[in-house]
């Protein structure tokens, strides 16, 4: 392919938008032309300008709380019986009640998930991201001492797509735990961990799942609670959980 | 809230104005309540909101007159190759300050500034682009690299004094 055609790529490459065997394609031909290797560097140089001068303005609290205030408050929902005759209400309340009990512990880790996702989210926004910032994790993991009540081992990340960029202490239903940032390619991917706590139900010791734009997979390993959650796509939200789960192991 | 500082940096981005920004904001929200049962669960929740916000901007008088169109016939299937310049860039980036870039991209035509900051600030894909301003990825990818050349030229222009 003449060069013209790889240098049409270039700005896909540095968006991260070819395909897999694309982008191998082209890492292929930059490891041999200085010309589009130089190409791309000005293009990436081009989107860290943008990236660093576009993050500009931020809301004031006051405006925070005046949208916050013009949400309305949620109504409760209201049963109608009278059309039930009385055993069958019997019967329906028990069925409800069990239901319910299910329900809650799915709503449950529903609402932690979308806890953490606006946590996420808020840290990517964030002009501060990380209170530690390393990759490296012999770093990372020592600067939690103190700070939260337990400890968890990070995975070796050499040889993997992975990379560390730090770490910050986060609280949940007031109580501290440790948010990890890892990047891969354009995407991050935060690594919530926490103590498990018996009045914190889950519906299950391990899933993956898709909330609003995120893949998360979540897990329990030693009583500690691991939510991995980013807009990477759901193979590499996996592989960084195996990578967490290998390291957690004795 | 979710989304809440990236709306309002883009809000702001847009109108050049706080107090429209927040307005904008605040409108967005209360849209996004009112019209949540048609948001299609598994759908791209942050594309949604970036169109609201994007949609109530382009019918408020800011909207209105910022002319948000350029000439489109070439867009579509337009080469997507850089132009070059005397200057390279990496020169070019390291000469220009913060500031400087910032002034660059608010000279944009609010059509190419609207696409670097998906792009390259809220890292959005091409397809969330596509889905957030209703064109064709096709579309994003030419409408991307003409954002790009125009901020070289601008920042060219800037360092040269003129």
């Amino acid at each position: 392919m003449a060069c013209d055609s790889w240098r049409s790529k270039i700005a896909a490459y540095a968006d991260a938008e070819l395909s897999a065997e694309e982008m191998r394609a082209m890492g292929e031909h930059l490891r041999g032309c200085a010309s589009c290797t130089s190409d791309l560097l000005n293009c990436v140089q081009l989107k860290r300008a943008i990236q660093s001068a576009g993050k500009r303005f931020m809301p004031s609290l006051a405006l925070r709380e005046r949208v916050e205030k013009g949400l309305p408050a949620r109504k409760k929902p209201v049963l109608v019986w009278s059309w039930i005759p009385k055993l069958a209400a019997t019967v329906a309340v028990v069925v409800i009640v069990v239901l319910l009990l299910h329900a809650w512990s799915s709503l449950e880790q529903g609402q932690t998930i979308a806890e953490l996702a606006d946590l996420h989210v808020a840290t990517l926004a964030s002009a501060n991201p990380v209170d530690v910032i390393s990759t490296d994790r012999h770093t990372v993991k020592p600067w939690f001492q103190g700070r939260i009540p337990f400890t968890f081992n990070l995975p070796e990340l050499a040889n993997t797509p992975f990379a560390l960029e730090g770490g910050r202490v986060f609280y949940l239903a007031q109580t501290p735990g440790a948010q990890l940032i890892f990047k891969i390619g354009n995407h991050r991917i935060s690594v919530f961990i926490f103590q498990n706590r018996p009045e914190r139900r889950f519906t299950t010791s391990n899933s993956r799942s898709r909330r609003l734009t995120f893949n998360v997979e979540t897990w329990t390993e030693d009583d500690l609670r691991y939510f991995v959650i980013g807009d990477a796509n759901a193979d590499d939200i996996h592989k960084l959980s195996e990578l967490l789960k290998i390291a957690a192991r004795p | 809230m979710p989304l809440f500082d990236s709306l309002y940096n883009f809000a702001h981005w847009l109108t050049h104005n706080r107090e429209e920004a927040e307005d904008l904001v605040q409108e967005t929200y209360g849209k996004a309540l009112k019209g949540f049962p048609s948001f299609q669960p598994g759908t791209n929740f942050r594309a949604w909101m970036f169109r609201i916000l994007r949609n109530t901007f382009l019918t408020s008088r800011t909207g209105l007159k910022s002319g948000m169109t350029i000439s489109l016939d070439s867009e579509e299937g337009e080469s997507v190759i850089p132009t070059t310049t005397e200057t390279p860039e990496s020169l070019l980036i390291e000469r220009s300050n913060q500031q400087m870039v910032q002034e660059a991209i608010e000279e944009l035509p609010v059509i190419f500034r609207e696409v670097l900051l998906l792009c390259d600030v809220e890292e959005m894909s091409y397809q969330e682009i596509a889905e957030t301003i209703s064109i064709p990825i096709g579309t994003v990818m030419s409408r991307l690299a003409r954002a790009r050349n125009a901020l070289r030229q601008g920042l060219t222009k800037k360092l040269q004094g003129v």
